[in-house]
Parts: structure tokens; C-alpha cells; sequence
């Protein structure tokens, strides 16, 4: 059995599922760039004493779930969230949605994931995949990382459902409970929504370790890794920030493209030519953390390695910290006047 | 980015699929494009597992001195750390910390060591002998 349903391939897996579902329940008008954008879905947080895989423990976005959740909470639609304890209960609660014709979203471990390359499995927990037929043994996958639509054995399925350690998915499915009809003006509330809820996470989070503040203490920290930790762990560091940044779940660069993306969508919503002035400085922001990144590699590869090359890196965060101060000052500062 | 400087240095994913990234097109509208892969993300996973190299290598000698148990060895082959390994095999932390030293190692019995088998795929006496067949 399988669901009629359209595999869409995105730049994010949390985004591409919540916009591919939300298409599903009867949204045609859904991107991926607007569920990121309306499920708030930029962040930054430098954790100071934890270590993830021997590195920096450093997000580029919220935790797994809350996109999903916030679009769905922002544009009224209910939602059904699954955990499950029993790895009968949750198989066979999977194939009963897939038997009334609801395809799930899963959140996955990838250690266990068998199509993705082996140099990409690391017990990394929070991805997401869409699950919408099942035959014979062989469930039909939507992965919005991937091209086309995969398979994996109920075994595999099972594993990777239920992929131990930190963010643990533990059986984890959801979907919107059922189809809906959507207003411009429903849609308009939750952009807005989700531009002060994203402009709320990014800059007026108390403490220094999140937001655009979080992105300054990581550059200051930058600048001292040499000194306090030696060339070779510091360019480990650096590579794990500019995997977390580019690779895992696209994070840095490609989630402010991914953003400026958003708010030219929402200026054919709401025509305020300021939604274009700003979404270029994400486009900036997304650069300027390519650069940082080319500059990080020429550490980690051994080509650069002075004080003045941990400053120059430090520096480019800085900059990155008070480009997005300024546009997300910019963003709350919009009039909207509808 | 514009499109046109969206990269495409063939990465081991991008042997699978390629990538979809946002970039703007020459009038500054955001569309999409897709990537083989980049360079610098190339290079920063290869950074990592050379780290995991040398790190499982380091286990290995400490194991042969007899200065740690085969679990440090497969725990650091398989990228995990005691937490990860605690949630796989229904350990404690505790429990797993006093087994990677070789004297106690030793005593194990042979259904512990089955746990600990199991999660790293290998089999009792592979286990105990630090034997690893490539996939």
C-alpha cells in the first residue's frame, strides 16, 4: 500500500517534512522557506561546557520538533504527537496511519539510517523523514534530503526509530490531524507571528550563549582556542563548527538564505519593500558565514594557523553577530499596518 | 550566493543525491539549486574522521598494553561515548566506566558481553579479541 503523495526534496529535513505534510492536509500555498520562517526556525546557541563528539557544543537551530509545532500552533491546525515506549505499539501505530491513508512524520537517528553514506552516520538524532506506504516488508520513505523517494525494512525502520542517546526520538511520529482550509489572512497572522517569535529567540533570550549574542561569545571564544587548547584541537573545533554550520541539517549559511528566502515570500503578503531591504541582509549574513567557514577550513587544513588567523575567524562572528543584530532590529522595528 | 557560485565539488553524499540549496538568481530573487557538494564541507568531515582515526588507533595501543578493556576500542569505533553506550546496552555509566579496565573486562560474563556485542555489532569473541571485519 501506498499514499498518493508527493515527495518533495528540501534544503532542511524538519522544514521539508513540515511543508510537505502541511501540502498534504490541504495547503497548496506551503514552502519550505514559509514553514521556516513561521515555525521560527533560525537559532544559535553555544552550550560552555559540554562536549558533543570531543568538540563544541554549538546549534544552529531549535530543538527537533518545535518547527513542526509552532507552524502547525501558528496557522491553528492540531496536531498529533506520538512517543511510544514499545517498539510493537509504535509499528503498528505507523501502519495504521499509513492504512487510513496519513503519511507520518518520524524524527530518526542517522547511525543507523542505511541509505545515507557511512561518513554521515554519527549518532545524530534529530532528522526527520516522512513515512507514507509500506510494502510487504519494505516501508516507502520520503527523505527530504534526498533526490527521490528510498525504502528501508521494518527492522531498519524500527532502529532508527528508536536510535539511543542524546534527543533520543523514542518512537517519535506526527502529523496534522486532519485537513484543512486556510485563509491569505490566517497565513499573513502567522508569518507575522513567526517573524517576532524568531526576532524573541535571537535577541532577547537572557544570557550571552543564544542568539546573536551566542554567535559573539563564539567569535570571542574563537580567538582563544589557539592559545588554550593547541593548533591541532583547535582546527578539530572549528571543523565540527562549520559541520554543524553547513552540513547538518544545512544550519548557519544556508539557513539565512533559506530566511531571506522567506521574506521575499512574505513580501507578496504583506508589500513592504523593507521585507526585501532586510531579506538582503540575510543574504549577506549567509555569506559572510560561508566566508568564516572558508577561512575555518584553511585552519583545520593545515594551510593557515596564526593568532592572527584564529582573529581574523573570531572577527567574521562578530561581524555575522551585529549584521543579524541589525536585521532582526530591523525586523522588529516593521510596521505592518493591515 | 547566487546560483551561478552555488558549489559543486562532489562530496560522498553527493555520490547519492545532491543537495538542494537557496540562492538568488541575477535579479536578486531567491530560488533553489542543487549542489554535488563543497569543498570546505568536504574537507571538515574528513577533518573529523581523521580525528576518529587516531583516536581509535590510540585506543588500540591502550588495549594492547593491557591499559584498557575492547570496549574503549569499539565504543571509539563506533563514535560513542560512554552516554551512547549506557543507552544501547541498559548499563550504567558506572558499570561501563569499571569495564573498560582490562582486570575487570576480563571477568565479564558471557551474557554481559553479549550486550555489549550486540550494540557494536560483532560477535563475543571478536569482542574479546579487539577483531574487526571491514564492511
Amino acid at each position: 500500500m501506498k499514499i498518493e503523495f508527493d515527495h518533495l526534496q528540501a534544503a532542511h529535513c524538519e522544514t521539508g517534512v513540515t511543508s510537505s505534510l502541511l501540502k498534504y492536509a490541504g495547503i497548496d500555498k506551503m514552502t519550505e522557506p514559509l514553514a521556516f520562517g513561521i515555525g521560527a526556525g533560525l537559532f544559535y546557541v553555544h552550550i560552555p561546557f559540554i562536549k558533543i563528539n570531543n568538540g563544541p557544543a554549538i546549534a544552529f537551530r531549535t530543538l527537533p520538533g518545535w518547527i513542526f509545532s509552532k507552524t502547525c500552533h501558528s496557522l491553528n491546525i492540531p496536531v498529533i504527537r506520538k512517543k511510544f515506549s514499545n517498539k510493537a505499539a509504535a509499528a503498528s501505530f505507523l501502519d495504521s496511519c499509513l492504512e487510513r491513508g496519513q503519511p507520518v512524520g518520524c524524527q530518526v537517528g542517522v547511525y543507523y539510517l542505511s541509505y545515507f553514506p557511512k561518513e554521515y552516520r554519527f549518532h545524530f538524532n534529530a532528522h526527520n523523514i516522512i513515512v507514507y506506504g509500506k510494502e510487504e516488508d519494505r516501508y516507502v520513505i520520503s527523505d527530504p534530503i534526498m533526490e527521490t523517494p528510498t525504502t528501508l525494512t521494518s527492522y531498519e525502520l524500527e532502529r532508527v526509530r528508536f536510535a539511543k542517546g542524546a534527543l533520543a526520538p523514542r518512537g517519535q511520529l506526527y502529523y496534522p490531524k486532519e485537513k484543512v482550509l486556510l485563509t491569505d489572512e490566517q497565513l499573513k497572522r502567522a508569518i507575522r507571528s513567526g517573524i517576532n517569535r524568531n526576532v524573541r529567540n535571537m535577541l532577547h533570550i537572557p544570557g550571552s550563549i543564544a542568539g546573536v549574542k551566542g554567535i559573539r561569545y563564539t567569535g570571542q571564544q574563537i580567538k582563544k582556542w589557539r592559545d588554550k587548547l593547541g593548533l591541532h584541537k583547535a582546527g578539530l573545533y572549528l571543523a565540527q563548527l562549520v559541520r554543524m554550520q553547513e552540513e547538518i541539517g544545512t544550519g548557519g549559511g544556508g539557513f539565512r538564505y533559506i530566511y531571506g528566502a522567506f521574506l521575499q515570500e512574505s513580501y507578496s503578503y504583506y508589500p513592504n519593500d523593507q521585507l526585501l531591504e532586510i531579506s538582503r541582509l540575510f543574504t549577506q549574513a549567509g555569506d559572510t558565514w560561508r566566508t568564516a567557514a572558508i577561512q575555518a577550513a584553511g585552519i583545520y587544513k593545515g594551510r593557515i594557523g596564526s593568532q592572527s588567523d584564529f582573529n581574523v575567524m573570531g572577527d567574521y562572528l562578530l561581524e555575522i553577530s551585529e549584521l543579524e543584530r541589525q536585521a532582526f532590529g530591523a525586523l522588529s522595528k516593521i510596521k505592518w499596518h493591515s | 550566493m547566487e546560483k551561478k557560485d552555488v558549489p559543486q565539488d562532489l562530496s560522498s553524499l553527493g555520490k547519492i543525491t545532491k543537495e538542494l540549496c537557496y540562492a538568488t538568481d541575477e535579479s536578486g530573487k531567491y530560488t533553489t539549486e542543487l549542489s554535488r557538494g563543497w569543498d570546505i564541507k568536504i574537507s571538515a568531515l574528513d577533518t573529523a574522521w581523521q580525528d576518529i582515526k587516531d583516536r581509535v588507533a590510540l585506543a588500540r595501543e591502550l588495549v594492547l598494553n593491557d591499559k584498557a578493556s575492547p570496549i574503549l576500542f569499539f565504543m571509539e569505533k563506533g563514535l560513542m561515548d560512554i552516554g551512547i553506550v549506557s543507552a544501547y546496552t541498559g548499563f550504567w555509566k558506572w558499570q561501563i566506566k569499571r569495564h573498560l579496565k582490562p582486570a575487570v573486562f576480563k571477568k565479564l560474563s558471557d551474557k554481559k558481553l553479549q550486550r555489549y556485542a550486540e550494540i557494536f555489532n560483532v560477535s563475543i569473541e571478536d569482542l574479546k579479541s579487539m577483531n574487526v571485519h571491514e564492511d
